[in-house]
């Protein structure tokens, strides 16, 4: 628990009276890849949005339990503050529209008001982008719109603008769902690269994307925290028989 | 058989042909208004009548510039007046779209968008007219401004709510506070949407004479000042056109062209805007 990134702790999350995610105890370490999966509707992504808080913007959300990002109380924290330390992917990709490349990396300054120098600027779009595995396709076409990109080159750079924040832990929110098989396939790439860097949690419906990519699996149901651990472990000798019937494709 | 199905091809044929007399027949009176105003109006039309002052009864030549002067006066009051409160308006009830407030303020739109312009250039008349002691170029400002805000909010709150709620999700997970999601995110993303409200709205008063009778009134000669009578456009029309003299009348259809074509141009540009900087998601 000592190096853990995030910690999820009795937490539960409601809509209205409706009860959406039942005490729910994760830890997430340091750079790893921690794969959240279930059928749909499971509350997967409830969770993930808990995190930062981006659930409660929803009238009639509610939540109970603690989540922790390192030591904070994240429930305790401001959430614009909350959110600056934690970046997000988001299902479809959602470049900014009115920007550029080089305008949407860096929108998480530039909207929030913090100035840096011309070539701080440059020099954390052209980390961010390679971050990102995009540099090499738009390093001249950085003053282009991100919306002329392809779905899979966007969904990159919504990566990368969550990179320039330098965040704490990334949350991806199905972030292939949208995407063609070679636009998945490059963005598992990236995510297997950037694990040496950046601790993930990735929202999953697709069984073999977490087998592929992830280093620990949480298995949900109903709200349910079934199963965690080790992916590899979970793949081959589940504990629960729900997860069994899930990999096997039972339902889901 | 054969003769049902040639009375079937036939019927649609006839129907085809129906539709699209019946659609030219809709537009025919537009360009007979088109048709007149040129013909009448561009015969006057020349130098001396954009840039003179009417002149007074039987002297000979005069012009419109005075009342061109005015209509760009009034056109930015209104807006001045208008824009501000139009959009917050529309932001709010594309952000409130469920709440009672909202529901209220959206029929109080409705009514006010069918409230008879010169209704609205009394109540004008009673509010700051009488109370100043003056017709003024301000008040005729505040009724078209008046006429504007319907038009504004509803195309405000339409452009915005069009906006999918990933945009505003991304801008909220860069941990950007909810204003400055709303100032520097949604609003520059509708920036063309909210412009051709606005330029259509612009479109809409340029040519209104019922609450300038009542407000800005007219002025014969050049003015300046918004505290005072100013002339316009649509007043200079009525004007020249209830006169007795033919040259008045003449110079009424040249004043007409130049408002018409004022008028299509703000909706020409609306259009181009509305076309040119479409964002794409």
């Amino acid at each position: 628990m000592e190096s853990s990134v995030l910690t999820v702790k009795d937490f539960s999350a409601f809509f209205g009276d409706n009860r959406i995610l039942k005490d729910i105890n994760i830890s997430i370490s340091d750079n790893l890849v921690t794969a959240l999966m279930g059928p749909s509707g499971c509350g997967k992504t409830t969770l993930i949005r808990c995190v930062n808080r981006m659930h409660e913007l929803i009238p009639g959300a509610k939540v109970s339990g603690k989540i922790y990002l390192r030591e904070d109380d994240v429930y305790s924290m401001e959430p614009i503050l909350l959110r600056r330390k934690i970046g997000m992917v988001f299902q479809k990709p959602n470049p900014f529209p009115m920007m550029s490349i080089y305008d949407n990396v860096i929108a998480g300054y530039k909207l929030n008001g913090i100035r840096l120098r011309k070539d701080e600027f440059d020099t954390i779009v052209e980390k961010s982008l390679r971050g990102a595995a995009l540099w090499n396709e738009v390093k001249d076409a950085l003053h282009r719109k991100g919306t002329f990109l392809s779905g899979g080159q966007q969904q990159r750079l919504c990566i990368a603008r969550a990179l320039a924040m330098n965040p704490e832990i990334l949350l991806l929110d199905e972030p292939t769902s949208a995407l063609d098989p070679k636009s998945t396939a490059h963005i598992e790439e990236l995510i297997v690269e950037l694990k040496k860097s950046v601790t993930m949690l990735l929202v999953t419906h697709n069984i073999a994307q977490a087998a592929r990519v992830s280093d620990f699996t949480a298995f949900i149901y109903l709200g349910e925290l079934i199963e965690f651990g080790p992916t590899e472990k979970m793949f081959t000798v589940p504990k629960d028989k729900r997860t069994e019937e899930y990999l096997t494709g039972k339902f889901g | 058989m054969e003769g049902q199905l040639k009375k079937r091809i036939f019927k649609d044929r006839l129907f085809k042909y129906l539709v699209i007399l019946f659609a030219f027949i809709s537009i025919l009176p537009l360009l007979l208004i088109l048709y007149y105003i040129t013909r009448n109006g561009i015969a006057v039309i020349n130098w001396e009548f954009l840039t003179e002052l009417p002149k007074p009864f039987g002297e000979a030549g005069g012009g419109i510039f005075n009342a061109i002067i005015g209509t760009f006066f009034l056109i930015v009051l209104s807006s001045v007046l208008s824009i501000p409160f139009g959009i917050s308006a529309g932001i709010y009830l594309s952000e409130k779209s469920e709440g009672k407030i909202a529901h209220m303020v959206r029929l109080c739109v409705v009514v006010l968008q069918g409230t008879p312009s010169i209704v609205i250039g009394i109540v004008v008349y009673m509010w700051f007219v009488v109370p100043f002691k003056g017709f003024s170029a301000l008040s005729g400002g505040i009724a078209l401004s008046v006429m504007m805000l319907p038009v504004i909010i509803k195309t405000t709150e339409e452009t915005l709510k069009l906006m999918p709620y990933t945009l505003k999700e991304a801008s909220l997970a860069l941990g950007v506070p909810y204003y400055k999601t709303i100032l520097k995110v949604i609003l520059p993303t509708g920036l063309s949407g909210i412009l051709t409200g606005i330029l259509l709205s612009v479109a809409r008063i340029t040519g209104e004479t019922a609450p300038l009778l009542f407000t800005a009134f007219g002025n014969q000669f050049m003015n300046y000042n918004i505290f005072k009578p100013m002339d316009s456009l649509p007043y200079r029309i009525f004007y020249y056109a209830m006169s007795p003299y033919p040259e008045w009348h003449s110079f009424a259809w040249g004043a007409s062209f130049i408002l018409v074509a004022v008028v299509l141009g703000f909706n020409l540009i609306a259009r181009g805007i509305a076309i040119k900087w479409k964002v794409q998601f």
